[in-house]
């Protein structure tokens, strides 16, 4: 993968802003107000500064995350040894079960790693048996979650 | 778990879109199911007292800002030491996931963390650093290269 050169494309206001903008954004009527005063700026300013940010493709998403355990559905983390040149057409057949939110390709002896998220059980056994049978798919554990201690995705740009 | 309202299912379909980044997000989203304002914000809390919604926030595109590291590492660790070090370890900044799962016969490794950093060389000095300071033995790494999706779950759509 060609690293992308961007830290130096970042502002220190840029990086005030991305690191508060993970932020708890505050359950009140002006949300970003709260968020503002955090880095010395106005309402109005920190959006400005967040669509431009938003416009050059910092942010992914901005949004609600749940607890899925609290709404009924079960996590797993399943892990495939697929074949180098069937991976591509594994990741994307893959990809088009809408429980599965997150998929990477990572080295090692497993390299294909995707999240499920899933209320039936039924429905997870048939989507596991169609993803071991694609071709290419060498290996597949399924991971089952167990307990967490932390899942918060903040990163501390400096 | 107690059973969520129709209002609270439209609330968490119309809370899993983008929020939007004027004055007020709160008052359009409430305006898209029929409530107040009020009435929003006071079911957004209700719903966070009872831990289903974890936060209202941004994801970053973290490769974007710089973290071109991110490893996936496994470990086995003794079960009556696993809510120390997952405890410890939770407070690590740079540690994003920290959780442990079921092992299998031929898969030993029952505790996972994922660890964020600009470099390879920075992300293996965390790793190892966290690894010796909590007795994790033997550490088994996956470190990203493609990123094929990554999406927020939609809850209550389709099953």
């Amino acid at each position: 993968m060609v690293p992308i050169v961007s830290e130096a494309e970042l502002s220190e206001l840029d990086k005030k802003v991305l690191n508060v903008v993970q932020d708890e954004l505050p359950l009140v009527p002006h949300p970003f107000a709260a968020l503002a005063e955090k880095v010395g700026m106005d309402e109005k300013e920190f959006l400005a500064h967040l669509m431009h940010l938003k416009e050059r493709g910092y942010l992914r998403r901005f949004g609600a995350f749940f607890n899925s355990k609290a709404l009924g559905y079960n996590g797993s983390l399943i892990a495939i040894r697929a074949a180098e040149d069937k991976i591509a057409d594994v990741a994307q057949a893959i990809n088009s079960y809408p429980g599965v939110t997150h998929n990477y390709e990572r080295i090692g002896e497993y390299n294909l790693w995707f999240t499920l998220q899933i209320s039936s059980d039924a429905s997870r056994k048939k989507i596991l048996d169609e993803i071991k049978g694609l071709p290419g798919v060498e290996k597949l554990m399924d991971l089952e979650s167990e307990k967490s201690y932390k899942v918060r995705v903040q990163f501390h740009i400096q | 778990m107690r059973l969520l309202t129709e209002l609270q299912k439209k609330i968490i379909r119309v809370l899993q879109k983008e929020i939007p980044l004027t004055p007020c997000p709160f008052a359009a989203m409430a305006s898209s199911v029929g409530i107040t304002e009020d009435e929003f914000i006071k079911e957004m809390k209700e719903l966070k007292e009872r831990k289903i919604l974890r936060r209202v926030g941004a994801v970053i595109q973290h490769r974007r800002a710089g973290f071109m590291a991110n490893a996936l590492c496994v470990f086995s660790v003794p079960s009556d030491r696993v809510d120390t070090v997952g405890q410890r370890i939770s407070s690590e900044k740079t540690v994003s996931h920290c959780y442990t799962r079921k092992t299998t016969p031929d898969w030993p490794y029952n505790f996972y963390i994922m660890v964020h950093a600009t470099t390879h060389e920075q992300c293996e000095e965390i790793a190892n650093r966290i690894a010796r300071e909590n007795d994790l033995g033997e550490r088994v790494t996956f470190y990203s290269v493609k990123e094929w999706k990554k999406a927020s779950m939609k809850y209550f759509v389709e099953e």
